[in-house]
């Protein structure tokens, strides 16, 4: 889960790292407040999980209370790259001296974490990597050994930044590991005109694997700007929301992007990801099926199942309980295959229900699923 | 031979007393899996009884007793064991693969699902120092049809034969082992969905191209990470045996997780589209559907049965 300026800004703070002085809101009125509080003179910045904020218009400055009052509301609402600006944070303006960047990222192939370090903050790292990358240091990091001093002065020492940083490193690694993120990214890390060493921009990604541990991540910390996304969730089911008119139920995350794509191979498209995962029970397909039935947009569904653990049978019963308990409204090709797929259908054949017709292979099913919704 | 796992594994089962270490561990030894004992530290020195059709045969009808040893090191004292399967809970699982790793096993087999990534980093980097080599996490395990089968992939739907195979994903792992059984596999290797993982495809290639039970490899991804790009690059200047691809996830938007941890494109990069092509570049033959995967998989065994009848 991705976390927005103020909430990367409120960690770094818990960890003893210096930030703007700043609130966060939604409303002008408070904001006219907050910059008052703030001295008057303050930076109105959008905050939405996106880059770019700076172009479109989302970070403005405003010389007074009564300015960031008409600031936050310009920038309250506004559409940045499809997303809605729903709070902006107000924070004091920070006399820079010299701008840097610093992130730990997790380098897949690698398998452990990796301090990207620049001197040339600011601007979009990706950039300064691909005109000038002897600007750009790539330190890995032993996760037997983290960021210690030592390694913090390497890491500073590589990329060019003053020993003064070393200490924030050390910080930003504590930020890292005792949050389990997976990306702590400080652009621009600056140096003040006083000499101080200040997070002015920060993004932090944390990994949904270990919300168990986590007790900061509330239930209602994972937002779904869209509210199939969020009752799918709620459901505990794993579904994903798409522009398309084809609804898809399979099995197991590989097997359900591979249908999405075979349906888009057949000129329709895919309105979900939806991994029913290998249970394929009755209720859990019941919820997949009123998710997806629920969804303005579709005009048939897709099942497509391969019965390897659970096998065949067993997922035609849960899809005629599921039947049971909501009611079709779109047509509904089912595809099973694996073990005891003649039994399964059978099962599904002998229920007859007038909207399920069944296709044994996934190619076919696919086609006649388009077919379906865009005929419709 | 097949790689990593063969009729003389011997396999611990950690977790094995939990609800889906004893389904699995009865399904492995229906496989004619060699499982020698499961490891909990709080039931060491009990056995479990495990009713299992195959294994009656021969044993006069009773049920197939598995000794449980208090730690893998004990586990491996007393039957030699050398691979290990992990089942226990993602909180746990760190400490029971770095046991594993301490205790000196060579291959250790991490099915659950959910791990935090700096566990995974931490462990598969340990395991790595200790000679140890990591499966998983996240994955279906490996499997070498007729022989053994460590981890939870469905052994009836495909015999032995001379396809080995590499995969992301579980399901199109069993999707491809159905459509292919006729011909059959070495081995079938899951390495998971995780970003980080133990095991690579890069490892699966080398290791398929060192062994003479298996004639091709099939190469199976998903968007996310550049693992695909990786190996095609190693296609190109290590691997001979032809290889037949296939990813998943081209309709996948961007920064959407899709399923499996590790299956987001972030950006530009990790597209199903950009592995397609590198793959392709490599003299890979890529199918745009599971099934049109197998097929490509026959025309290139026939045309190289054509060529060695040359």
């Amino acid at each position: 889960m991705d976390l927005y300026e103020h909430q990367a800004r409120e960690l770094f703070e818990e960890h003893g790292i210096l930030v703007p002085r700043a609130e966060v809101t939604d409303s002008p009125k408070e904001a006219r407040e907050i910059a008052r509080r703030l001295g008057g003179r303050v930076v109105v910045k959008a905050q939405v999980k996106t880059g770019g904020r700076g172009k479109a218009g989302g970070v403005k400055l405003a010389a007074d209370p009564a300015a960031a009052e008409l600031t936050a509301r310009q920038i309250l609402g506004m559409d940045i790259k499809g997303h809605r600006v729903g709070k902006v944070m107000l924070a004091q303006p920070v006399d820079i001296a010299t701008e840097f960047y610093m992130s730990y990222v997790l380098d897949r192939a690698a398998g452990r974490f990796l301090a990207i370090a620049s001197a040339e903050g600011g601007m979009e790292i990706e950039e300064v990597a691909a005109t000038r990358p002897e600007a750009v240091a790539r330190i890995p990091v032993d996760p037997a050994e983290g960021v210690t001093s030592a390694k913090a002065g390497e890491i500073a020492e590589a990329a060019g930044l003053p020993p003064q940083t070393v200490d924030v490193l050390v910080r930003l690694w504590d930020v890292l590991v005792r949050e389990d993120a997976l990306l702590v990214e400080v652009n621009p890390l600056v140096r003040t005109g006083q000499g101080q060493i200040l997070a002015l921009d920060g993004k932090i990604t944390l990994d949904d694997n270990a919300r168990f541990r986590q007790a900061r991540w509330g239930a209602d910390d994972t937002e779904h700007d869209d509210p199939l996304e969020a009752a799918a969730a709620a459901k505990g089911i794993d579904y994903v929301k798409l522009d398309g008119e084809v609804g898809i139920i399979g099995n197991g995350a590989g097997l359900v992007m591979s249908t999405l794509d075979v349906v888009a191979g057949c000129g329709a498209r895919p309105a979900n990801f939806l991994d029913i995962g290998g249970g394929a029970s009755a209720r859990i397909m019941a919820d997949g099926l009123s998710v997806i039935l629920s969804d303005p947009a579709v005009k048939s569904v897709l099942v497509n199942v391969f019965g390897g653990i659970t096998a065949c049978d067993a997922v035609a019963d849960g899809i005629v309980q599921a039947l049971g308990t909501v009611r079709l409204t779109k047509p509904l090709v089912v595809r099973l295959d694996g073990n005891n797929a003649p039994r399964g259908r059978a099962i599904l054949d002998e229920h007859a229900h007038p909207l399920v017709q069944q296709v044994t292979t996934m190619d076919g099913a696919a086609r006649r699923a388009a077919e379906l919704a865009t005929t419709a | 031979m097949a790689i990593y796992l063969t009729k003389e594994s011997k396999v611990l089962v950690q977790g094995m007393t939990g609800s889906e270490g004893m389904k699995h561990t009865r399904r492995m030894l229906a496989a004619g899996t060699n499982v020698v004992g499961g490891v909990n530290p709080r039931k060491a020195g009990r056995t479990v009884d495990f009713d299992v059709p195959q294994c009656l045969k021969g044993l006069g009808g009773a049920p197939m007793a598995v000794p449980v040893f208090g730690t893998v090191a004990d586990g491996m004292r007393a039957t030699g064991a050398d691979v290990t399967v992990v089942f226990v809970p993602p909180a746990f699982a760190k400490a029971a693969a770095v046991e594993a790793a301490d205790a000196g096993i060579g291959l250790a087999v991490v099915i659950t699902e959910g791990i935090p990534v700096h566990d995974s980093v931490a462990f598969t980097t340990y395991a790595r120092e200790k000679g140890t080599r990591v499966v998983g996490p996240n994955c279906p395990g490996l499997i070498t049809p007729g022989q053994s089968n460590a981890g939870i992939i469905p052994a009836d739907i495909t015999k032995p034969g001379r396809i080995g195979l590499v995969s992301k994903s579980g399901t199109l792992t069993y999707q491809l082992m159905y459509e292919l059984r006729d011909i059959g596999f070495s081995t079938c290797v899951g390495i998971g969905g995780d970003p980080v993982v133990g095991t690579t495809h890069i490892d699966c290639l080398a290791a398929f191209q060192d062994d003479p039970d298996t004639e091709l490899i099939v190469l199976i991804g998903e968007i996310g990470g550049d693992a695909e790009e990786r190996a095609a690059a190693y296609v190109r200047e290590h691997v001979t045996k032809p290889v037949v691809g296939y990813i998943a996830g081209f309709t996948a938007p961007e920064g959407k997780t899709m399923g499996h941890a590790g299956a987001i494109v972030s950006g530009s990069s990790g597209t199903a589209q950009a592995k397609k092509q590198a793959l392709e570049a490599a003299g890979v033959s890529v199918g745009s559907t599971p099934t049109e995967t197998a097929k490509l998989v026959l025309a290139r065994l026939e045309a190289r049965l054509g060529e060695q009848r040359q």
